[in-house]
């Protein structure tokens, strides 16, 4: 029993003591990498391919999910509304919902899941092949030359996604709302001017670019911190997914909280 | 030999993982404009004494003077300035998989210098054919060539800045034999036409053959120490006996 007792409390404290390492190694990654984003030479042909690939390659996918999002919120909101007689209220509650939270949210899962592992498997199979000792030996700072383009193109470009998921959204829904539910065209758009405001538009935004610097330097970290072959560079996709949504959703609650008190 | 003969010194050079001593005090001088292999077994610490040379790794006591320069004691982006002295073939070429072979050799003049887009052009070409690749394949990617050939372009890339030193990581490792004499002549008409310009040649390999026929000098690296470090003629005939049992192998 005491040897039991004994190796459980050793198994805590190995756990406690790598987390405490993935930790500070995460932190290094990242003070380094706000070190080389300000350093020159600046990279704005890798910034501007890297804002392609998660931006404008991505609106379609955002689209897809937007459009349905907002119908089906409709829907849904409408089958609440009604049995109070306040299905007017559509427009303004699915617009709020969407700006505040659906929007930066989405995207950022989106995001997380089509760029988050791009971002981790372009850069591991360039570890596990020595591309980035390549870039070490010629003197190229691979942390400024790979990780600082994606995530800056990422912290640019989720906002723009966002605001896209926003417009979208809100078609779906109004199509839903005017043409399925037959909600007068005027009142389904004009109450959501009683209800808005520039800060909850600004609250999205803001949530937005945080997730998407998160999901950059996620991806990223997971890419540098691939071992072994293939295997390595599956996994790290993974964790790069993973800790990517994992992080949306959590940094989600705190920013609402924060945000909410300040705006 | 005086210190002005050496390109790279090893001085009494300690390398520490942990508890783990990977380099014990190793302390010698590669010889400027020869062709120096560090021979070992598998773990005996050569890819270790390679990183000290690029400075990719610092030692935990003792120090590394390359071309006059002490690299453990340079900081940072002073390094990254002075790796611009190096080149380097990788194991495995170490080519950018989504360039084409002209984009990877143009990749370091691009880089680090002021040439324009024609001139650039028109050194790759020059490289790539001085190291045996024909036009059809300039615009090839990595995953379109050869094993020989991706060595070639990698050659080219490493050879691109003109460098004082170039590293060969395990060139013939994996190789058909007919690739790897194909490998082993490039290294050595490599090594002559940059002769004038002083350029030294550092090889990390356990292929003992290929490195009898093409090298200068030879180090043998047992447990992270250096036990001969000879001549290749005189290395033929060193008495000792790890050395005499690889030359066996």
């Amino acid at each position: 029993m005491k040897v039991l007792v004994q190796r459980r409390i050793e198994d805590l404290g190995t756990n406690v003591t790598n987390l405490l390492l993935g930790l500070g190694d995460f932190t290094n990654f990242t003070m380094k990498t706000i070190f080389w984003t300000f350093k020159p030479p600046y990279r704005w042909k890798l910034l501007f391919e890297q804002i392609y690939f998660i931006g404008n390659k991505s609106i379609f996918i955002i689209f897809l999910t937007s459009s349905f999002t907002g119908a089906v919120f409709a829907f849904q909101i409408y089958v609440g509304m009604k049995v109070i007689n306040a299905d007017s209220f559509i427009g303004p509650i699915v617009t709020i919902a969407l700006a505040k939270e659906l929007a930066p949210v989405l995207s950022g899962l989106v995001v997380a899941g089509r760029c988050g592992a791009a971002m981790a498997a372009q850069i591991g199979s360039m570890k596990v092949t020595e591309q980035i000792d390549a870039l070490e030996v010629m003197g190229i700072n691979s942390y400024q030359y790979l990780a600082v383009p994606r995530i800056l193109g990422a912290t640019l470009s989720l906002p723009l996604l966002s605001a896209i998921f926003l417009l979208i959204g809100y078609g779906g829904a109004w199509l839903i709302g005017t043409k399925v539910i037959l909600i007068d065209e005027v009142i389904f758009s004009s109450l959501i001017s009683d209800f808005m405001d520039l800060g909850m538009v600004a609250e999205g935004i803001i949530k937005a670019t945080v997730f998407g610097y998160l999901i950059g330097i996620i991806g990223t970290y997971q890419g540098f911190n691939v071992t072994g072959g293939a295997e390595g560079v599956g996994k790290g996709t993974n964790m790069a997914v993973v800790w990517g949504m994992i992080t949306v959703l959590v940094v989600d609650f705190f920013l609402t909280s924060f945000l909410t008190k300040i705006l | 030999m005086t210190n002005e003969q050496f390109s790279i010194q090893f001085k009494h050079v300690v390398k520490k993982f942990g508890d783990t001593t990977v380099l014990n005090d190793v302390d010698f001088g590669i010889v400027k404009n020869k062709i120096t292999t560090v021979l070992g077994f598998s773990g005996a610490g050569k890819t270790t004494l390679m990183k000290h040379i690029l400075g990719l790794t610092m030692p935990t006591s003792g120090d590394v003077e390359v071309l006059g320069t002490c690299i453990n004691k340079i900081g940072e982006l002073e390094l990254r300035e002075f790796r611009r002295n190096f080149g380097m073939l990788f194991q495995y070429a170490a080519l950018f998989d989504s360039f084409t072979a002209e984009e990877n050799v143009a990749f370091p003049l691009r880089e680090f210098t002021t040439l324009t887009d024609e001139e650039i052009k028109k050194k790759v070409h020059d490289l790539l054919i001085s190291v045996g690749i024909k036009e059809e394949s300039f615009q090839k990617l990595p995953s379109e060539l050869s094993g020989g050939m991706r060595k070639r372009v990698g050659l080219a890339r490493g050879l691109a800045l003109s460098p004082d030193i170039m590293l060969y990581d395990e060139p013939t490792t994996g190789l058909d034999p007919i690739t790897t004499k194909m490998v082993n002549n490039l290294i050595v008409e490599t090594a002559t036409q940059h002769q004038g310009r002083e350029m030294t040649s550092v090889i990390i390999s356990h292929d003992v053959k290929a490195t009898l026929e093409i090298s200068d000098y030879i180090a043998f690296l047992d447990r992270g120490k250096i036990i001969e470090y000879l001549p290749v003629g005189e290395f033929k005939n060193s008495q000792n006996p790890l050395v005499q049992e690889f030359l066996r192998l």
